[in-house]
Protein backbone atom coordinates (compact mmCIF):
# COMPACT_ATOMS: atom_id res chain seq x y z
CA UNK A 1 0.00 0.00 0.00
CA UNK A 2 1.45 3.54 -1.13
CA UNK A 3 1.27 6.00 1.41
CA UNK A 4 -2.43 7.86 2.00
CA UNK A 5 -0.66 11.33 0.90
CA UNK A 6 0.35 9.83 -2.21
CA UNK A 7 -2.37 8.24 -2.83
CA UNK A 8 -4.69 11.14 -3.04
CA UNK A 9 -2.55 12.98 -4.53
CA UNK A 10 -2.60 10.70 -7.78
CA UNK A 11 -6.61 10.98 -6.95
CA UNK A 12 -6.69 14.40 -7.40
CA UNK A 13 -4.37 14.92 -10.39
CA UNK A 14 -5.60 11.99 -12.19
CA UNK A 15 -8.57 13.93 -12.44
CA UNK A 16 -10.88 10.64 -12.40
CA UNK A 17 -13.83 10.95 -13.54
CA UNK A 18 -15.79 8.64 -11.11
CA UNK A 19 -13.39 11.08 -8.43
CA UNK A 20 -15.01 13.84 -9.63
CA UNK A 21 -18.03 12.94 -9.59
CA UNK A 22 -18.43 12.02 -6.14
CA UNK A 23 -16.98 14.97 -5.22
CA UNK A 24 -19.69 17.02 -7.47
CA UNK A 25 -22.50 15.19 -5.76
CA UNK A 26 -21.31 15.98 -2.64
CA UNK A 27 -21.56 19.25 -3.08
CA UNK A 28 -24.49 19.83 -4.47
CA UNK A 29 -26.15 17.73 -1.84
CA UNK A 30 -24.31 19.61 0.95
CA UNK A 31 -24.53 23.13 -0.44
CA UNK A 32 -28.14 22.09 -1.63
CA UNK A 33 -28.72 21.41 1.98
CA UNK A 34 -27.12 24.71 3.45
CA UNK A 35 -28.97 26.70 0.69
CA UNK A 36 -32.60 25.49 1.84
CA UNK A 37 -31.33 25.25 5.51
CA UNK A 38 -30.78 29.17 5.56
CA UNK A 39 -33.82 29.96 3.52
CA UNK A 40 -35.94 28.29 6.44
CA UNK A 41 -34.08 28.76 9.51
CA UNK A 42 -32.54 32.46 8.97
CA UNK A 43 -36.10 33.74 9.03
CA UNK A 44 -37.26 31.38 11.80
CA UNK A 45 -34.85 31.53 13.92
CA UNK A 46 -34.89 35.39 13.82
CA UNK A 47 -38.63 35.17 14.00
CA UNK A 48 -38.29 33.26 17.28
CA UNK A 49 -35.51 35.85 18.64
CA UNK A 50 -38.15 38.67 18.25
CA UNK A 51 -41.89 37.23 18.37
CA UNK A 52 -43.55 36.51 21.25
CA UNK A 53 -46.20 33.57 21.21
CA UNK A 54 -47.28 30.30 22.98
CA UNK A 55 -45.08 27.84 22.88
CA UNK A 56 -42.03 29.85 21.62
CA UNK A 57 -39.78 28.18 24.70
CA UNK A 58 -40.75 24.83 23.89
CA UNK A 59 -39.71 25.43 20.00
CA UNK A 60 -36.27 26.68 21.18
CA UNK A 61 -35.71 23.67 23.37
CA UNK A 62 -36.65 21.40 20.53
CA UNK A 63 -34.32 23.57 18.05
CA UNK A 64 -31.74 23.46 20.54
CA UNK A 65 -32.55 19.56 21.16
CA UNK A 66 -32.89 18.98 17.77
CA UNK A 67 -28.79 19.80 16.94
CA UNK A 68 -28.07 16.62 18.32
CA UNK A 69 -30.25 14.77 16.33
CA UNK A 70 -28.14 11.80 14.86
CA UNK A 71 -27.61 11.75 11.37
CA UNK A 72 -28.69 7.67 10.94
CA UNK A 73 -32.36 9.30 12.56
CA UNK A 74 -32.46 11.54 10.30
CA UNK A 75 -31.97 9.14 7.55
CA UNK A 76 -34.48 6.87 8.82
CA UNK A 77 -37.23 9.65 9.08
CA UNK A 78 -36.52 10.79 5.42
CA UNK A 79 -36.80 6.94 4.14
CA UNK A 80 -39.80 5.88 5.72
CA UNK A 81 -41.16 9.12 4.33
CA UNK A 82 -40.14 8.87 0.75
CA UNK A 83 -39.76 5.16 0.80
CA UNK A 84 -42.34 3.24 -1.93
CA UNK A 85 -44.73 2.38 0.68
CA UNK A 86 -44.33 5.46 2.65
CA UNK A 87 -46.57 9.15 2.33
CA UNK A 88 -44.32 10.19 -0.17
CA UNK A 89 -43.66 7.17 -2.15
CA UNK A 90 -45.49 8.25 -5.27
CA UNK A 91 -42.53 11.19 -5.75
CA UNK A 92 -40.36 8.13 -6.45
CA UNK A 93 -37.54 9.90 -4.35
CA UNK A 94 -35.71 7.19 -2.46
CA UNK A 95 -32.35 6.55 -3.65
CA UNK A 96 -31.94 9.94 -4.93
CA UNK A 97 -29.76 13.31 -4.47
CA UNK A 98 -32.85 15.12 -3.84
CA UNK A 99 -33.81 12.60 -1.09
CA UNK A 100 -30.05 13.07 0.66
CA UNK A 101 -30.54 16.72 0.42
CA UNK A 102 -33.91 16.13 2.27
CA UNK A 103 -32.08 14.18 4.97
CA UNK A 104 -29.27 16.87 5.29
CA UNK A 105 -31.17 20.00 5.22
CA UNK A 106 -33.15 18.48 8.44
CA UNK A 107 -29.56 17.59 10.16
CA UNK A 108 -28.88 21.26 10.05
CA UNK A 109 -32.06 23.38 9.92
CA UNK A 110 -31.46 22.85 13.95
CA UNK A 111 -27.99 24.23 13.80
CA UNK A 112 -29.35 27.36 11.73
CA UNK A 113 -32.37 28.07 13.56
CA UNK A 114 -31.02 28.10 17.07
CA UNK A 115 -27.70 29.69 16.12
CA UNK A 116 -29.64 32.64 14.07
CA UNK A 117 -32.29 32.79 17.47
CA UNK A 118 -29.24 33.13 19.43
CA UNK A 119 -27.48 36.22 17.45
CA UNK A 120 -30.62 38.15 16.27
CA UNK A 121 -31.78 38.11 20.10
CA UNK A 122 -28.84 39.19 21.10
CA UNK A 123 -28.47 42.14 18.15
CA UNK A 124 -32.08 42.79 19.17
CA UNK A 125 -31.11 43.61 23.01
CA UNK A 126 -28.59 46.02 22.00
CA UNK A 127 -30.46 47.85 19.31
CA UNK A 128 -33.53 47.73 20.31
CA UNK A 129 -34.09 51.29 21.30
CA UNK A 130 -32.44 52.64 18.42
CA UNK A 131 -34.53 50.49 15.61
CA UNK A 132 -38.03 51.07 17.92
CA UNK A 133 -37.03 54.88 17.42
CA UNK A 134 -36.54 54.67 14.04
CA UNK A 135 -39.71 53.24 13.29
CA UNK A 136 -38.90 49.90 13.02
CA UNK A 137 -41.56 46.96 14.33
CA UNK A 138 -40.00 43.84 15.67
CA UNK A 139 -40.48 41.95 12.18
CA UNK A 140 -39.75 45.02 10.11
CA UNK A 141 -36.29 44.54 11.98
CA UNK A 142 -35.28 40.85 11.16
CA UNK A 143 -33.83 41.86 7.91
CA UNK A 144 -31.73 44.65 9.34
CA UNK A 145 -30.91 42.62 12.03
CA UNK A 146 -29.77 39.09 10.02
CA UNK A 147 -27.66 41.52 7.63
CA UNK A 148 -26.18 43.00 10.71
CA UNK A 149 -25.31 39.66 12.08
CA UNK A 150 -23.58 38.36 9.08
CA UNK A 151 -20.61 37.61 10.48
CA UNK A 152 -21.60 35.42 13.72
CA UNK A 153 -24.13 33.89 11.33
CA UNK A 154 -21.87 32.70 8.57
CA UNK A 155 -19.89 30.79 11.17
CA UNK A 156 -23.69 29.31 11.82
CA UNK A 157 -24.14 28.40 8.35
CA UNK A 158 -20.33 27.11 8.64
CA UNK A 159 -20.60 25.04 11.24
CA UNK A 160 -24.25 23.39 9.55
CA UNK A 161 -22.23 22.73 6.22
CA UNK A 162 -19.65 20.88 8.42
CA UNK A 163 -22.16 19.26 10.23
CA UNK A 164 -23.74 17.65 6.40
CA UNK A 165 -20.16 17.00 4.65
CA UNK A 166 -18.97 15.05 7.49
CA UNK A 167 -21.93 12.95 8.10
CA UNK A 168 -22.42 9.41 6.77
CA UNK A 169 -25.26 8.14 8.47
CA UNK A 170 -28.42 9.86 6.43
CA UNK A 171 -27.19 10.02 3.37
CA UNK A 172 -26.14 6.24 3.14
CA UNK A 173 -29.76 5.21 4.19
CA UNK A 174 -32.02 7.58 1.79
CA UNK A 175 -29.39 7.59 -1.51
CA UNK A 176 -28.12 4.10 -1.04
CA UNK A 177 -24.83 4.50 -2.03
CA UNK A 178 -25.24 3.79 -5.84
CA UNK A 179 -22.13 4.40 -7.70
CA UNK A 180 -22.09 6.89 -10.20
CA UNK A 181 -25.75 8.63 -8.52
CA UNK A 182 -25.70 8.55 -5.12
CA UNK A 183 -22.21 8.11 -3.97
CA UNK A 184 -20.39 11.12 -2.11
CA UNK A 185 -17.78 11.30 -0.06
CA UNK A 186 -18.61 9.87 2.96
CA UNK A 187 -20.06 7.06 1.70
CA UNK A 188 -17.51 6.30 -0.86
CA UNK A 189 -15.05 6.27 2.21
CA UNK A 190 -17.40 3.80 3.91
CA UNK A 191 -17.46 1.24 0.75
CA UNK A 192 -13.50 1.61 0.37
CA UNK A 193 -13.19 0.76 4.33
CA UNK A 194 -15.32 -2.23 4.03
CA UNK A 195 -13.46 -3.68 1.39
CA UNK A 196 -10.27 -3.11 3.36
CA UNK A 197 -8.95 -0.66 0.98
CA UNK A 198 -7.52 1.55 3.53
CA UNK A 199 -5.03 3.43 1.75
CA UNK A 200 -7.82 4.39 -0.65
CA UNK A 201 -10.09 5.11 2.19
CA UNK A 202 -7.51 7.61 3.69
CA UNK A 203 -7.03 8.97 0.43
CA UNK A 204 -10.65 9.97 -0.37
CA UNK A 205 -10.65 11.25 3.44
CA UNK A 206 -7.61 13.71 2.53
CA UNK A 207 -9.66 14.98 -0.32
CA UNK A 208 -12.75 15.69 1.51
CA UNK A 209 -10.51 17.73 4.30
CA UNK A 210 -8.89 19.52 1.48
CA UNK A 211 -12.15 20.79 0.15
CA UNK A 212 -14.02 21.49 3.66
CA UNK A 213 -10.90 23.44 4.32
CA UNK A 214 -10.54 24.82 1.11
CA UNK A 215 -14.54 26.45 1.00
CA UNK A 216 -13.48 27.19 4.82
CA UNK A 217 -10.92 29.46 3.86
CA UNK A 218 -12.73 31.03 0.97
CA UNK A 219 -15.95 31.57 3.26
CA UNK A 220 -13.35 33.52 5.84
CA UNK A 221 -11.68 35.35 3.18
CA UNK A 222 -15.32 36.68 1.73
CA UNK A 223 -16.14 37.61 5.19
CA UNK A 224 -12.88 39.99 5.79
CA UNK A 225 -13.28 41.38 2.65
CA UNK A 226 -16.77 42.08 3.82
CA UNK A 227 -15.92 43.22 6.90
CA UNK A 228 -12.89 45.70 5.40
CA UNK A 229 -15.11 47.20 2.63
CA UNK A 230 -19.22 47.53 4.44
CA UNK A 231 -17.00 48.29 7.77
CA UNK B 1 -32.25 45.65 3.66
CA UNK B 2 -31.29 45.26 -0.11
CA UNK B 3 -28.26 43.91 1.12
CA UNK B 4 -30.26 40.74 2.48
CA UNK B 5 -33.36 40.65 0.08
CA UNK B 6 -30.72 40.40 -2.52
CA UNK B 7 -28.27 37.51 -0.64
CA UNK B 8 -31.57 35.51 -0.01
CA UNK B 9 -32.83 35.78 -3.40
CA UNK B 10 -29.88 34.79 -4.24
CA UNK B 11 -29.53 31.73 -2.06
CA UNK B 12 -32.99 31.22 -3.15
CA UNK B 13 -31.98 31.16 -6.85
CA UNK B 14 -28.53 29.08 -5.90
CA UNK B 15 -31.44 26.59 -4.30
CA UNK B 16 -33.22 26.32 -7.00
CA UNK B 17 -30.55 25.53 -9.35
CA UNK B 18 -29.20 23.21 -6.89
CA UNK B 19 -32.76 20.70 -6.39
CA UNK B 20 -33.59 20.90 -9.50
CA UNK B 21 -30.62 19.91 -11.79
CA UNK B 22 -32.20 17.28 -14.33
CA UNK B 23 -31.47 14.11 -13.36
CA UNK B 24 -30.22 11.90 -16.61
CA UNK B 25 -33.50 10.67 -18.03
CA UNK B 26 -31.97 6.79 -18.92
CA UNK B 27 -33.93 3.76 -18.37
CA UNK B 28 -33.06 2.46 -15.01
CA UNK B 29 -33.78 -0.34 -12.89
CA UNK B 30 -32.70 -0.31 -8.85
CA UNK B 31 -31.18 -3.72 -7.80
CA UNK B 32 -30.92 -4.36 -4.32
CA UNK B 33 -28.08 -6.81 -3.71
CA UNK B 34 -26.34 -8.25 -0.43
CA UNK B 35 -22.94 -6.95 0.85
CA UNK B 36 -20.92 -9.81 -0.59
CA UNK B 37 -21.69 -9.65 -3.79
CA UNK B 38 -20.76 -5.78 -3.87
CA UNK B 39 -17.57 -6.45 -1.59
CA UNK B 40 -16.10 -9.16 -4.16
CA UNK B 41 -16.34 -6.14 -7.19
CA UNK B 42 -18.63 -8.62 -9.50
CA UNK B 43 -20.83 -5.86 -10.40
CA UNK B 44 -18.60 -3.68 -11.46
CA UNK B 45 -17.56 -6.21 -14.12
CA UNK B 46 -20.54 -8.08 -14.87
CA UNK B 47 -22.69 -4.66 -15.03
CA UNK B 48 -21.46 -2.55 -18.06
CA UNK B 49 -21.22 -5.47 -19.88
CA UNK B 50 -25.33 -5.94 -19.27
CA UNK B 51 -25.61 -1.84 -19.78
CA UNK B 52 -24.00 -2.29 -23.18
CA UNK B 53 -26.15 -4.82 -24.63
CA UNK B 54 -29.49 -3.29 -23.11
CA UNK B 55 -28.70 -0.29 -22.40
CA UNK B 56 -30.57 -0.28 -19.28
CA UNK B 57 -28.59 1.19 -16.41
CA UNK B 58 -28.67 -0.75 -13.12
CA UNK B 59 -28.50 0.64 -10.24
CA UNK B 60 -27.28 -1.49 -7.34
CA UNK B 61 -28.18 -0.62 -3.73
CA UNK B 62 -25.83 -3.15 -1.16
CA UNK B 63 -27.54 -3.95 1.56
CA UNK B 64 -27.52 -6.90 4.00
CA UNK B 65 -29.72 -10.17 3.16
CA UNK B 66 -32.70 -9.07 5.71
CA UNK B 67 -32.81 -5.66 4.48
CA UNK B 68 -32.65 -5.63 0.96
CA UNK B 69 -35.61 -8.29 1.12
CA UNK B 70 -36.99 -5.65 3.45
CA UNK B 71 -36.29 -3.23 0.64
CA UNK B 72 -37.91 -5.04 -1.98
CA UNK B 73 -41.16 -5.50 0.27
CA UNK B 74 -41.56 -2.27 0.70
CA UNK B 75 -41.14 -1.62 -3.01
CA UNK B 76 -37.66 0.41 -3.35
CA UNK B 77 -36.09 -1.93 -5.37
CA UNK B 78 -37.36 -3.56 -8.56
CA UNK B 79 -35.09 -6.95 -8.23
CA UNK B 80 -33.24 -7.82 -5.35
CA UNK B 81 -30.57 -10.26 -5.11
CA UNK B 82 -29.38 -11.99 -2.33
CA UNK B 83 -28.35 -15.63 -0.92
CA UNK B 84 -30.24 -16.85 1.95
CA UNK B 85 -32.88 -19.32 0.41
CA UNK B 86 -35.37 -20.22 2.94
CA UNK B 87 -36.22 -16.09 3.26
CA UNK B 88 -35.98 -15.78 -0.33
CA UNK B 89 -38.78 -18.59 -0.97
CA UNK B 90 -40.99 -17.17 1.96
CA UNK B 91 -40.41 -13.20 0.29
CA UNK B 92 -41.47 -15.19 -2.97
CA UNK B 93 -44.48 -17.48 -1.06
CA UNK B 94 -46.20 -13.92 0.71
CA UNK B 95 -46.10 -12.56 -3.05
CA UNK B 96 -43.68 -9.94 -2.66
CA UNK B 97 -41.70 -11.79 -5.59
CA UNK B 98 -42.42 -12.87 -8.70
CA UNK B 99 -39.99 -16.09 -8.87
CA UNK B 100 -37.08 -17.07 -7.81
CA UNK B 101 -33.82 -17.88 -10.06
CA UNK B 102 -30.80 -19.56 -9.13
CA UNK B 103 -27.79 -17.74 -10.42
CA UNK B 104 -24.77 -18.36 -9.08
CA UNK B 105 -23.08 -19.95 -6.16
CA UNK B 106 -20.08 -20.05 -4.15
CA UNK B 107 -18.81 -21.47 -0.38
CA UNK B 108 -18.95 -20.27 2.72
CA UNK B 109 -14.88 -20.09 4.75
CA UNK B 110 -14.18 -19.78 8.26
CA UNK B 111 -10.79 -17.47 8.56
CA UNK B 112 -9.24 -16.63 11.21
CA UNK B 113 -5.53 -15.92 12.72
CA UNK B 114 -2.76 -17.89 10.82
CA UNK B 115 -1.46 -19.77 14.30
CA UNK B 116 -5.30 -21.22 14.72
CA UNK B 117 -5.46 -21.75 18.42
CA UNK B 118 -9.06 -23.34 18.48
CA UNK B 119 -7.26 -26.14 15.68
CA UNK B 120 -10.15 -25.70 12.93
CA UNK B 121 -7.52 -27.06 10.50
CA UNK B 122 -8.49 -30.41 12.38
CA UNK B 123 -12.29 -30.51 12.61
CA UNK B 124 -13.83 -32.85 10.18
CA UNK B 125 -16.75 -30.89 9.50
CA UNK B 126 -17.61 -27.36 9.53
CA UNK B 127 -20.35 -27.79 12.32
CA UNK B 128 -17.18 -29.46 14.50
CA UNK B 129 -15.12 -26.98 13.21
CA UNK B 130 -17.77 -24.20 15.02
CA UNK B 131 -17.93 -25.94 18.06
CA UNK B 132 -14.42 -26.22 18.40
CA UNK B 133 -14.47 -22.24 18.64
CA UNK B 134 -17.18 -22.10 21.29
CA UNK B 135 -15.02 -25.48 23.37
CA UNK B 136 -11.88 -23.23 23.05
CA UNK B 137 -13.71 -19.90 23.69
CA UNK B 138 -11.80 -18.25 20.97
CA UNK B 139 -13.18 -14.91 19.67
CA UNK B 140 -15.80 -14.75 17.06
CA UNK B 141 -17.43 -12.12 15.11
CA UNK B 142 -20.54 -12.25 13.83
CA UNK B 143 -22.30 -9.92 11.67
CA UNK B 144 -25.39 -10.31 13.64
CA UNK B 145 -27.54 -8.46 10.97
CA UNK B 146 -30.12 -10.81 9.88
CA UNK B 147 -27.34 -11.38 6.20
CA UNK B 148 -27.28 -14.60 4.43
CA UNK B 149 -23.97 -15.24 5.90
CA UNK B 150 -25.66 -14.46 9.85
CA UNK B 151 -28.37 -16.77 8.43
CA UNK B 152 -25.88 -19.15 7.57
CA UNK B 153 -23.85 -19.08 10.73
CA UNK B 154 -27.00 -19.58 12.82
CA UNK B 155 -27.84 -22.86 10.93
CA UNK B 156 -24.13 -23.62 11.88
CA UNK B 157 -24.25 -23.41 15.41
CA UNK B 158 -27.81 -25.27 15.84
CA UNK B 159 -25.98 -28.10 13.73
CA UNK B 160 -23.42 -27.76 16.29
CA UNK B 161 -26.29 -28.13 18.95
CA UNK B 162 -25.05 -24.87 20.11
CA UNK B 163 -26.33 -21.30 21.52
CA UNK B 164 -23.59 -19.25 20.92
CA UNK B 165 -23.15 -16.45 24.06
CA UNK B 166 -20.55 -14.83 26.10
CA UNK B 167 -17.28 -13.11 26.17
CA UNK B 168 -15.86 -14.78 22.75
CA UNK B 169 -18.94 -14.46 20.72
CA UNK B 170 -19.15 -10.89 19.28
CA UNK B 171 -22.19 -9.73 17.33
CA UNK B 172 -21.01 -6.99 15.63
CA UNK B 173 -24.58 -5.56 13.30
CA UNK B 174 -21.96 -4.67 11.01
CA UNK B 175 -21.71 -5.56 6.95
CA UNK B 176 -19.13 -7.74 5.81
CA UNK B 177 -16.33 -5.65 5.31
CA UNK B 178 -16.47 -4.15 8.85
CA UNK B 179 -16.78 -7.35 10.31
CA UNK B 180 -13.73 -8.71 8.42
CA UNK B 181 -11.82 -5.46 9.50
CA UNK B 182 -12.26 -6.45 13.01
CA UNK B 183 -11.97 -10.04 12.96
CA UNK B 184 -8.14 -8.87 11.55
CA UNK B 185 -7.52 -6.27 14.39
CA UNK B 186 -8.58 -8.96 17.37
CA UNK B 187 -7.39 -11.40 15.59
CA UNK B 188 -10.94 -13.82 15.86
CA UNK B 189 -12.38 -15.80 14.17
CA UNK B 190 -15.22 -15.01 11.24
CA UNK B 191 -17.42 -16.88 9.05
CA UNK B 192 -17.31 -15.31 5.28
CA UNK B 193 -18.69 -16.03 1.56
CA UNK B 194 -14.95 -16.48 -0.76
CA UNK B 195 -15.96 -13.92 -3.24
CA UNK B 196 -15.84 -11.36 -0.20
CA UNK B 197 -12.46 -13.03 1.61
CA UNK B 198 -11.04 -12.91 -2.16
CA UNK B 199 -11.57 -9.11 -2.72
CA UNK B 200 -10.78 -8.20 0.87
CA UNK B 201 -7.32 -6.59 1.19
CA UNK B 202 -6.73 -6.00 4.94
CA UNK B 203 -6.48 -9.32 5.96
CA UNK B 204 -3.69 -9.07 8.65
CA UNK B 205 -3.19 -12.27 10.52
CA UNK B 206 -6.07 -13.72 8.95
CA UNK B 207 -6.50 -16.91 6.89
CA UNK B 208 -9.08 -20.07 5.29
CA UNK B 209 -8.73 -22.20 8.40
CA UNK B 210 -11.81 -24.22 7.33
CA UNK B 211 -13.61 -25.02 4.02
CA UNK B 212 -14.84 -27.71 2.06
CA UNK B 213 -18.09 -29.38 3.83
CA UNK B 214 -21.11 -29.07 1.91
CA UNK B 215 -22.97 -27.27 4.46
CA UNK B 216 -20.94 -24.21 3.61
CA UNK B 217 -22.33 -24.12 0.13
CA UNK B 218 -23.78 -20.57 -1.15
CA UNK B 219 -26.30 -19.96 -3.54
CA UNK B 220 -27.18 -16.75 -4.39
CA UNK B 221 -30.86 -16.40 -6.39
CA UNK B 222 -32.76 -13.47 -7.86
CA UNK B 223 -35.91 -12.13 -7.91
CA UNK B 224 -38.22 -9.63 -9.44
CA UNK B 225 -40.50 -7.48 -7.08
CA UNK B 226 -43.93 -8.41 -7.80
CA UNK B 227 -45.91 -5.80 -10.01
CA UNK B 228 -48.95 -6.54 -8.65
CA UNK B 229 -48.06 -5.64 -4.98
CA UNK B 230 -46.16 -2.28 -6.53
CA UNK B 231 -47.93 -1.17 -9.72
CA UNK B 232 -44.62 1.37 -10.11
CA UNK B 233 -42.04 -1.47 -10.47
CA UNK B 234 -40.48 -2.13 -13.61
CA UNK B 235 -41.25 -5.13 -14.93
CA UNK B 236 -40.20 -5.54 -18.11
CA UNK B 237 -36.37 -4.00 -17.58
CA UNK B 238 -35.97 -5.61 -13.95
CA UNK B 239 -37.28 -9.07 -16.01
CA UNK B 240 -34.81 -8.03 -18.69
CA UNK B 241 -31.94 -8.47 -16.46
CA UNK B 242 -32.91 -11.43 -15.06
CA UNK B 243 -33.33 -13.02 -18.23
CA UNK B 244 -29.59 -11.93 -19.10
CA UNK B 245 -28.15 -12.85 -15.95
CA UNK B 246 -29.22 -16.73 -16.37
CA UNK B 247 -28.35 -16.70 -20.01
CA UNK B 248 -25.48 -17.81 -21.02
CA UNK B 249 -24.10 -14.29 -21.84
CA UNK B 250 -24.90 -13.30 -18.23
CA UNK B 251 -23.52 -16.44 -17.00
CA UNK B 252 -20.14 -16.25 -18.77
CA UNK B 253 -20.05 -12.46 -17.59
CA UNK B 254 -20.24 -14.24 -13.78
CA UNK B 255 -17.36 -16.83 -14.85
CA UNK B 256 -15.35 -14.34 -16.39
CA UNK B 257 -14.86 -12.50 -12.74
CA UNK B 258 -12.16 -13.60 -11.07
CA UNK B 259 -9.69 -12.53 -8.40
CA UNK B 260 -6.07 -12.90 -8.43
CA UNK B 261 -6.72 -15.88 -10.66
CA UNK B 262 -9.50 -17.51 -8.45
CA UNK B 263 -13.03 -17.47 -9.32
CA UNK B 264 -15.13 -16.40 -6.43
CA UNK B 265 -18.62 -17.19 -7.88
CA UNK B 266 -19.40 -20.43 -10.51
CA UNK B 267 -22.65 -19.89 -12.33
CA UNK B 268 -25.66 -22.01 -11.14
CA UNK B 269 -26.76 -23.13 -14.78
CA UNK B 270 -24.80 -25.92 -16.91
CA UNK B 271 -21.38 -25.71 -14.98
CA UNK B 272 -21.54 -29.12 -13.29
Amino acid sequence: MDGPFATAFTLIASGDDALLQIIGLSLRVTLGAVAIACVIGLPLGAALALARFPGRGAMIVVSNALMGLPPVVAGLVVYLLLSRSGPLGPLALLFTPTAMIMAQTLLILPIVISLTRSVVEDLWAEYREQLLSLGAGRLRAVPTLLWDGRVSLLTGVLAGFGRASAEVGAVLIVGGNIAGHTRTMTTAITLETSRGNLGLAVALGIVLLTLTLTLNALAWGVGQWARGRLG
Amino acid sequence: MTHSCRVILTAASALGLLVALPAAARDFITVAVTTSTENSGLFGHILPIFEAETGIEVRVVVQGTGQALETGRRGDADVVFVHARAQEETFVAEGYGVERFDVMHNDFVIVGPGDDPARLREAPDAASAMAAIAAAGASFVSRGDDSGTHVAEKALWSAAGIEPAGEWYLSTGSGMGAMLNMAAQLPAYALTDRGSWLGFDNRGPLEIVHQGDPALFNPYGIILVNPKRHAHIKAEQGQAFIDWIISDAGQAAIAGFTIGGEQPFLPATRSE
